[in-house]
C-alpha cells in the first residue's frame, strides 16, 4: 500500500511540474496574469519561512526569545545588505548555533 | 554567445550556495524517514519518485501517524501545487522546446532551481538556450538531493537533535528572496503570505502551503489594480 501511495504521490508531483510547461499554452495567460505571476516567489516562500521560524515541531508558537527568531532576524539583515544566498544562510545558522551552544 | 555546456554549468554554479541548506535538509529527510520506521528502500523511493523535500517529510509523517493514503497523497498534491506557478513562469522560456524535452525537463523543476533560473533568465533575455540553465540547476540539485537523502538514511539517528538542522530550511527560502527585499510591493506580498501561513497553519492537509500563496497573490492582484 505504501509503494502505491508513493507512486501516486510521485505522479501528482510530476504533474504539478509538467502541466504548465507541457500541456497548457502560455498564450492562454493574459498580461495581467503574467504581472501577478511576477509575485510568485514573494507569495510562495514566506509560507515556508514563517512557520519554520515561528512554530516548533508540534505546530505551536515559539517563545519570543527563541534562538530561531534571532537567527532569522540576523539572516534577514545580512541578506538585505549583502543580497548573498550563502551569507544569508551562514549568518542565520551561525548566530543560531552561537545562541544555542555559547550563550 | 554562450555554449550549451557553459549555460548548464552556470546553472550548476548558481545553485551551489543552496547546497548549504539542501544537503542538511536531504540528510534530515532521510534520517526522519528511517526514524519513523519506514523501510530504507521506501524512504529512498520517495526521493526518486516524489523528489520534493517538504512533501516527502509530510508524506512520511502522515502515513506513520496513521493517516490514510488518500490524506497523505492529497497533502503532497497541495504542497506541490506551487510548482504550477513555477511552470507558468518558466513556460515562457521553455516554449520552443519539443514536447518530449518539456516532459523531461519538468521532472527537474524545484524551488531553488526555479528561483535562480528565473533570476538569471530575466537578466539575460537574449539567451538562446535558457533551458540548459534550468537543467543545470535542476540536475545538480537532483544529484545532491539523492546523495544527501541516502546519507541521511545511513546516518539515521546519529545526528544530534540539538544541532537544529531543521532551521536551515526556512533560512534557505529566506536566502532565495533576499533580492526582492528592497522592493516594497514584493515585501508587502511576502508579509501577506507569511501572516496568512501563520493563521492558516492548522488548516487540513497542510493546505496552508497553497492557501497562503493564493491569499498573497490575490493581494498582489488588488495592489496592481489600485496602482493603476
Amino acid at each position: 500500500m505504501t509503494w502505491l501511495s508513493i507512486i501516486i504521490s510521485g505522479i501528482v508531483t510530476y504533474f504539478s511540474r509538467m502541466a504548465m510547461v507541457a500541456l497548457i499554452d502560455r498564450e492562454m495567460l493574459g498580461t495581467k496574469v503574467k504581472e501577478v505571476l511576477n509575485y510568485v516567489p514573494a507569495a510562495v516562500f514566506p509560507a515556508i519561512i514563517f512557520p519554520g521560524v515561528f512554530f516548533n515541531d508540534f505546530g505551536l508558537f515559539v517563545e519570543i526569545t527563541d534562538p530561531k527568531i534571532y537567527g532569522a532576524i540576523i539572516a534577514l539583515i545580512v541578506g538585505f545588505f549583502s543580497r548573498s544566498v550563502i551569507a544569508t544562510i551562514l549568518s542565520g545558522l551561525s548566530s543560531y548555533w552561537f545562541i544555542v551552544f555559547v550563550i | 554567445m554562450l555554449s550549451k555546456s557553459k549555460i548548464f554549468f552556470k546553472g550548476t554554479v548558481a545553485v551551489l550556495p543552496h547546497m548549504l541548506s539542501v544537503i542538511p535538509f536531504g540528510i534530515i529527510t532521510g534520517a526522519i524517514g528511517v526514524e519513523l520506521g519506514f523501510d530504507p528502500i521506501l524512504v529512498y523511493a520517495t526521493s526518486l519518485i516524489i523528489f520534493g523535500g517538504a512533501s516527502q517529510i509530510i508524506f512520511m509523517q502522515l502515513l506513520s501517524g496513521g493517516a490514510s493514503s488518500l490524506v497523505a497523497i492529497t497533502s503532497v498534491g497541495v504542497i506541490n501545487s506551487r510548482h504550477l506557478l513555477y511552470g507558468a513562469v518558466l513556460s515562457e522560456y521553455l516554449e520552443k522546446l519539443s514536447f518530449i524535452k518539456k516532459l523531461f525537463i519538468s521532472y527537474f523543476i524545484v524551488d531553488q532551481g526555479f528561483a535562480e533560473s528565473n533570476k538569471y533568465i530575466k537578466q539575460n533575455k537574449n539567451l538562446s538556450n535558457p533551458h540548459y540553465y534550468v537543467l543545470g540547476t535542476g540536475v545538480t540539485l537532483w544529484f545532491c538531493w539523492q546523495l544527501s537523502t541516502i546519507s541521511g538514511i545511513i546516518l539515521g539517528s546519529f545526528i544530534p537533535e540539538e544541532l537544529g538542522l531543521k532551521f536551515a530550511i526556512p533560512l534557505t527560502f529566506l536566502a532565495i528572496i533576499v533580492n526582492d527585499l528592497r522592493k516594497l510591493d514584493h515585501v508587502f506580498v511576502m508579509l501577506v503570505s507569511g501572516f496568512a501561513s501563520l493563521m492558516l497553519f492548522d488548516a487540513p492537509f497542510k493546505s496552508y502551503i497553497i492557501l497562503s500563496p493564493i491569499v498573497a497573490l490575490i493581494a498582489a492582484f488588488i495592489m496592481l489594480r489600485l496602482k493603476k
